[in-house]
């Protein structure tokens, strides 16, 4: 492998598919922006259920995080994309990829949101209802905007996730960067250094900023706000 | 439906399914132990050497931590200098985890006051023995819950395994469904996918489940614990 990455002959072949690999780095971007939509909009409705008053929201809440979250995303996925065309559901490779990511880091985005809420304190939903707000505005214009300070860095850490997560799509053979990798590189000349190396560096300029953004803010905040360091240390040990 | 699951589960696809969950089992308990041990090493070099030692380990952490986990049980497939298949993959996951771990651990450090290295020092403890004996055990009662979620997050990632044709549970239920016709002669529909994707679910669930069920009782005692010594101060 370091000899291929040493070699020019092997980066010659490699560089003549360029356009292959820019392609299906282009689907891991949009798979993983469609499927962090989905999560952060399942992530929320789930969220704000799981801390209602109301018991059947609730549950539903919890078994829909447990369900997720107890299971692997390779199982959800083959149940995506094997078990679902027998009840005439036909999904293609891409939009499996967007669901299956996209619902799994619902669940884990939802008990980041949960755990947000729970950190701020009662008497702020006492004091909107007691100024005639209902409980989806006080969702809405009060306690979610006060959570996303101090969830920023769970949240951060679960795109990264996902990004990497949605590699899963290689799984059921469709034309992510991960699977275009493989398959070009086990097809034909059999030359792994190269593409590999760029498919890390090409997965590897995704994720690290974000993370190291998220890390960045997070002492930040601890160093500036000690309440809200405070509240994001508790958070993330009982994410943990 | 119990006719669908009584012909489907013959005691050969039983076996088999429950093999690959063993198998699951297994490469879990083997990687989650060798990554506690680099990872380990890879937290201890990252806090407390400043040279090039903790630089690289720094390296090692970002670089693992912000690429797939697939791609390093492809790559490690083909390359690692490993006889089995089984010890190959396990050690794609040996080198994901431990970066995963070592940052658990680096957490586990810094959450311990720095004054407790001066007292070790004057009471004469060397510097390892001041890990071993003060900071590391304390370390590890603090991590404990988050290194089992780490647990269960190996466990559904061995699921990845079965792209690389390792006979995990993932990799044997899809198998099975495949064998359905030829050994029980039923044609697949949806009835028997459901029953054998619910059977693999089922396994993973009883594992995973019952790990977070472990971490949340640690978490409840540990709040009870601060809320005693809040009360008494």
């Amino acid at each position: 492998m370091i000899e291929q990455i040493l070699s020019p002959a092997c980066w010659l072949v490699f560089l003549a598919d360029w356009h292959l690999f820019l392609q299906a780095f282009g689907v891991t971007v949009m798979v993983s922006i469609a499927a962090l939509a989905l999560a952060l909009a399942l992530g929320v409705v789930f969220g704000v259920m799981s801390t209602s008053h109301f018991l059947l929201p609730r549950n539903v809440a919890r078994a829909y995080v447990e369900a997720i979250q107890n299971t692997p995303l390779v199982l959800q996925a083959y149940v995506f994309y094997l078990a679902l065309p027998y009840i005439g559901v036909m999904m293609g490779q891409v939009s499996v990829g967007i669901f299956a990511v996209g619902i799994y880091h619902g669940a884990y985005i939802a008990e980041v949101v949960r755990a947000g809420i729970q950190s701020i304190p009662r008497g702020q939903s006492e004091a909107a209802a007691s100024q005639g707000f209902t409980y989806v505005q006080t969702m809405r214009w009060v306690i979610l905007p006060q959570t996303v300070k101090i969830i920023l860095p769970p949240l951060v850490n679960q795109m990264v996730n996902l990004i990497k997560n949605t590699s899963v799509i290689a799984l059921i053979g469709g034309t992510d960067l991960m699977n275009r990798t493989n398959d070009w590189a086990t097809s034909g000349a059999s030359i792994y250094g190269p593409p590999f190396l760029v498919c890390g560096v090409l997965y590897f300029l995704l994720c690290f900023p974000l993370s190291t953004w998220g890390r960045r803010y997070e002492e930040k905040l601890k160093k500036k706000d000690s309440h809200a360091g405070e509240e994001l240390r508790k958070i993330e040990e009982e994410l943990s | 439906m119990i006719e669908v699951i009584t012909r489907t589960f013959t005691p050969e696809i039983l076996t088999y399914l429950l093999g690959g969950a063993w198998l699951v089992i297994e490469l879990s308990v083997v990687i989650v132990i060798c990554s506690i041990f680099f990872g380990l090493i890879l937290a201890l070099l990252r806090s407390y050497d400043k040279f090039i030692l903790g630089r690289l380990a720094g390296v090692y952490i970002e670089i693992f931590r912000n690429t797939p986990n697939l791609m390093w049980v492809l790559i490690c497939y083909v390359y690692a200098p490993l006889p089995t298949a089984f010890l190959r993959c396990a050690f794609a996951f040996v080198l994901f985890t431990s970066a995963t771990i070592a940052e658990i651990i680096r957490g586990g450090l810094n959450s311990i006051p720095r004054g407790q290295f001066e007292a070790a020092s004057s009471q004469g403890f060397s510097f390892v023995q001041t890990l071993i004996y003060i900071i590391l055990p304390q370390c590890f009662q603090n991590i404990v819950p988050t290194l089992l979620s780490q647990v269960i997050t190996v466990v559904k990632d061995t699921s990845f395994l079965s792209m690389v044709a390792v006979a995990e549970l993932m990799f044997r239920s899809r198998n099975a469904l495949a064998l359905l016709p030829r050994y029980t002669g039923q044609t697949v529909g949806i009835a028997q996918v459901a029953v054998i994707f619910g059977f693999a679910a089922l396994i993973y669930f009883i594992i995973n489940f019952s790990l977070s069920c472990i971490v949340r009782h640690m978490h409840k005692r540990r709040h009870a614990q601060a809320r005693q010594a809040t009360a008494r101060a």
